[in-house]
């Protein structure tokens, strides 16, 4: 392509604070419309809004996550415009002074790391809800629902620095990864928590200056970003060859069609007159409290992939993987931490526990088998007591019953045999009941190996040890 | 001496000797509240039932001995204060109709001490105005004049003192609305320091000007008044959590070595001979007390009018957003779609003034005048504000008149806002600045209209204000002069 693509993305994140950015309201979702409102998020005349110092903990934990300077002082400003789901006609947001700025993010994308620039990121309340309904007796209405108003938003808004869509999700999935792992948003992009606006436009490849850009509205899944700017650089490329202008203009996301249409034009743009807000001290932020909120902060993925790499010898995929979530890499962290061999713990984390929870679409926090059990359990195989095979139904049954694994080998008798005589006698009956294969195998037809240890082994219920097995059974097939 | 003429302290005297009961007093205030209202029109709503309860609940608070200085006294509010189940309109018609959730701060802290409520009181719409002429319930007149004006915007507080309808009142004051009606109705009004009284649960003019105070018979009402309501609030994040003064402890009568200022600016050619007068007299007065007086000057006094009127109106543009006829009162029925609403509910809803001053605030706002107005005229509010910081380094209050003129006749200037605006030129720094002001009877016309003197303090210098005011009170008899009505 002739053009050079350049793409920056503003992320709403919602934050998972019990209350409200300035009232004591809960911010659950899901409750019946209106009843976790108080005359501040109203908007009621006389109400005033008091700064929830959770919110302002949350923002300086993402600032200091993505490398950003957070702000000794910065202030509150009121954006003004009209709409039914905004009850004081303004919302509070910060302008000139955010809390966070001159950040960044590290992506990889085909095997490469590119810095992608944050301008800011600022704290901000949200809107309410409208509900548009039609029924028969009241024709059509439209109802607002203002549980979500006043509910604390962070704005993070990057340079114009990615150049690609796959640029562009990936910056949005690290930047998703982080504000999880900082445990400040819920990450669910279906009911709006972390939802992204993208400014994209296109230039003649080797031109300075940008050109002009579409601002992309709902794009609520990284799919969907991906469509959109794959959409709308297409669309743009075609105006452009053509000979055509692009328009400064918001443009909607349509996920039904993957298209995007206008939404509204620059002139339509409004005119925002954003101005300290006169009700809200401007906030002082004390280095000791930045230093406290810092020594607070969990290990980051990209650390803690890297640690798993050169400290816990974890091959690459396995550290990726195992990184890639707060959830999964807690577990993983806390079950090493009482077994510590990590190639095993990653192999049955990966493995066993990530497919029964996704089977029964449950979370790690919720897994029956805890850390501590899975990793009584690898004791269990390691001290030999019972095999790697076994240990399989030990973890069913674990993950079933939440008992504890050395029970359920007493109780299910699933103690590994060790005993050669025991071994033995196994063997001399299985190949004194096969003594056709016993022929043939004495007469070069060594496949017939596998054959001998699963008999053997389903003769012992699977508790015969298997290297004891091998041995003996080798032995005795000379003979 | 009639009930209805009583202070809050002598009232509290009798309640406490129990000579009376709050329900008589309370009674006491309801007749002359009937008997006087069809002329002043002091209040937008009389809470007669509400006012006899709550006596009855203060007359046995009073019985079981458990008695505050407030405790069985006929109060009223401007009609700017949330009232929880009473209607709340700030004399607006798109508040028509709203009753609050809940109680303002104010309101709440002069319920704890047992005050009884006898109604809401008129003011200018949304606070904006000296007149008291914007209303959507109608003018409110002043006792001492029928066709004159009370002041405003809190002038329903002020008439209802000169009409003795109440025993003392709570206004707001944002550019004077407390001293200029005080001036014009001959009572004494205190605007305190920015932060120390809470906002929360008053209606929002100018949310960084708008302070709460008391409308009383003398000085020492002004000191109880002050002391029930200020404060540090959680809920406003602007009141300041500095403790509060036994501001009756401060009226020691004593102003030996006090240094008055003087400010040149304040007194210009052409000031109002009667207010001239008004002046001269008092600091005749407070040289006789021990007071010294210093020459000083606030050089930037000449832009705070033009500072005022774009700070103010450019967060009242934003204040007022949230009437937008979705919710609360007046909502045009009959407008098709969204924006239709909006337009035709605000143009329906609120008076030309209000208007006027949306108008001028959004276009200060705007993109592009930004820099040039609000911006601007913040640099200049700090000048102002640094005025009366380095004034305060060698003076302990200041000295001014009021108002430029005793109360002009009703209609004057209604059509005329740049002259009715230029009424505030006194009132209007101390604002800007946060600091206190106090307006003191201190005389009176030659048509017989009330004319007021203005003490400034320093930031949170009400004891100092108060101090003064009281000791020019005990030195004069203004304050004893009562409107013929």
């Amino acid at each position: 392509m002739k053009y050079q693509v350049v793409i920056g993305l503003e992320v709403h994140v919602q934050l998972l604070t019990n209350t409200k950015i300035f009232c004591g309201c809960s911010t659950r979702f899901g409750a019946e419309p209106n009843s976790q409102t108080c005359p501040v998020c109203l908007g009621l005349p006389g109400a005033l809004p008091v700064l929830n110092k959770k919110v302002v903990e949350y923002a300086i934990r993402a600032g200091l996550a993505t490398s950003c300077s957070i702000a000794p002082r910065s202030i509150f400003a009121r954006k003004n415009y009209f709409y039914p789901d905004l009850p004081k006609g303004y919302q509070i947001s910060q302008y000139e002074l955010p809390i966070c700025v001159d950040g960044r993010l590290d992506i990889e994308v085909d095997g490469e790391t590119k810095r992608i620039g944050i301008t800011r990121i600022h704290m901000e309340e949200d809107a309410g809800k409208l509900v548009h309904l039609e029924t028969m007796e009241a024709g059509e209405k439209s109802y607002v629902d203002l549980n979500r108003a006043c509910t604390p938003l962070l704005e993070v808004v990057s340079e114009p620095d990615m150049r690609s869509a796959d640029e562009a999700v990936a910056y949005l999935k690290k930047l998703h990864q982080i504000v999880t792992y900082l445990g400040i948003c819920d990450g669910n992009m279906e009911e709006g928590s972390f939802r992204c606006d993208a400014n994209v436009s296109l230039m003649p490849v080797g031109a300075e200056e940008f050109g002009t850009r579409a601002e992309l509205k709902n794009i609520n899944s990284f799919r969907f970003v991906k469509q959109a700017i794959e959409y709308e650089i297409e669309r743009q490329a075609e105006i452009l060859d053509e000979g055509g202008k692009v328009v400064q203009e918001t443009r909607l996301f349509d996920p039904a069609t993957g298209t995007t249409r206008s939404m509204r034009g620059k002139e339509e743009a409004h005119d925002y007159r954003y101005f300290p807000d006169p009700d809200l001290v401007p906030l002082v932020v004390s280095g000791d409290w930045i230093e406290e909120v810092r020594s607070s902060l969990p290990e980051l993925p990209d650390a803690k992939r890297q640690r798993y790499q050169a400290e816990l010898g974890l091959p690459e995929y396995d550290a990726e993987v195992l990184a890639a979530s707060r959830d999964i890499a807690d577990y993983f962290d806390a079950c090493v931490a009482l077994y510590p061999q990590a190639k095993p713990v990653s192999n049955w984390v990966m493995g066993e526990v990530l497919r029964a929870l996704k089977e029964d679409n449950r979370e790690f926090a919720d897994c029956p088998v805890t850390p501590r059990l899975l990793a009584e359990m690898l004791k269990l195989v390691e001290s030999g007591t019972i095999s790697g095979k076994i240990a399989k139904t030990v973890f069913d049954e674990m993950y079933k019953t939440g008992k504890e694994p050395a029970k359920i080998v007493e109780e299910k008798g699933l103690v590994q045999v060790s005993d050669t005589g025991a071994i033995e006698k196994i063997i001399d009956e299985v190949l004194t009941a096969n003594p056709d294969n016993v022929e043939q195998y004495r007469g070069g037809k060594e496949k017939l190996f596998g054959f001998f240890v699963g008999q053997v082994m389903k003769a012992s219920k699977g508790k015969a040890n298997p290297a004891l097995v091998n041995e003996i059974l080798l032995n005795k097939l000379k003979g | 001496m009639e009930l209805h003429e009583l202070t809050i302290h002598e009232l509290h005297e009798k309640l406490k000797n129990r000579e009376i009961s709050s329900v008589e007093a309370t009674k006491a205030f309801l007749a002359r509240i009937d008997a006087v209202e069809d002329q002043v029109k002091s209040f937008i709503t009389v809470t007669a039932a509400e006012a006899l309860k709550n006596a009855e609940a203060a007359d046995k608070r009073i019985a079981a001995g458990d008695m505050d200085v407030l405790t069985g006294i006929p109060l009223a509010l401007k009609d700017i204060f949330l009232t929880e189940g009473i209607l709340t309109t700030c004399a607006s018609r798109i508040l028509s109709g709203f009753v609050p959730p809940y109680d303002a701060t104010a309101t709440a802290r002069l319920k704890a001490r047992g005050m009884v409520l006898l109604g809401k009181l008129n003011q200018d719409e949304f606070a904006m105005g000296s007149s008291t002429e914007t209303s959507w319930f109608g003018k409110t007149r002043n006792p001492w004049n029928l066709d004159c004006i009370p002041g405003g915007s809190s002038g329903g507080s002020a008439a209802a003192i000169a009409a003795q309808q109440a025993v003392a009142t709570l206004g707001t004051d944002t550019g004077g609305s407390i001293r200029q009606p005080a001036s014009h109705c001959g009572c004494v009004g205190l605007k305190p320091t920015y932060g120390r009284v809470s906002r929360y649960g008053v209606i929002a003019f100018a949310s960084s000007l708008d302070q709460v105070g008391p409308l009383t018979r003398d000085v020492t009402d002004s000191a109880i008044m002050l002391g029930a309501v200020a404060g540090y609030d959680p809920k406003d994040s602007t009141s300041v959590d500095t403790p509060v003064p036994d501001y009756l402890q401060a009226l020691t009568g004593d102003l030996k070595g006090l240094r008055i200022g003087l400010p040149r600016e304040y007194f210009i050619e052409g000031l109002d001979p009667d207010v001239k007068k008004a002046m001269d007299e008092a600091i005749a007065t407070y040289r006789a007390l021990g007071a010294e007086f210093v020459e000083m000057s606030l050089p930037h006094t000449d832009y705070a009018i033009a500072v005022y009127y774009l700070i103010a109106t450019a967060e009242a543009s934003s204040n007022l957003a949230r009437y937008d006829g979705v919710r609360f009162g007046h909502r045009n029925q009959d407008a098709r779609g969204l924006l239709d609403m909006y337009m035709v509910s605000r143009d329906e809803g609120f008076g030309a003034e209000v208007k006027r001053r949306i108008m001028l605030g959004t276009y200060a706002l705007s993109s592009g005048y930004y820099d040039a107005y609000y911006l601007k005229a913040q640099k200049a509010r700090t000048l102002i504000m640094q005025d009366f910081i380095t004034a305060f380094e060698s003076v302990d209050v200041i000295l001014t008149p009021v108002a430029p003129t005793p109360a002009f006749r009703l209609g004057e200037k209604a059509d005329d806002p740049l002259q009715m605006y230029l009424s505030d030129i006194f009132t209007i720094p101390v604002n800007l600045a946060g600091t206190c002001g106090i307006s003191v009877p201190a005389g009176l016309s030659s048509d017989g209209l009330p004319v007021g003197l203005q003490l400034i303090g320093k930031h949170f210098g009400e004891e100092t204000i108060l101090r003064a005011a009281h000791a020019f009170e005990q030195a004069t008899e203004w304050h004893k002069k009562k409107a013929n009505i």
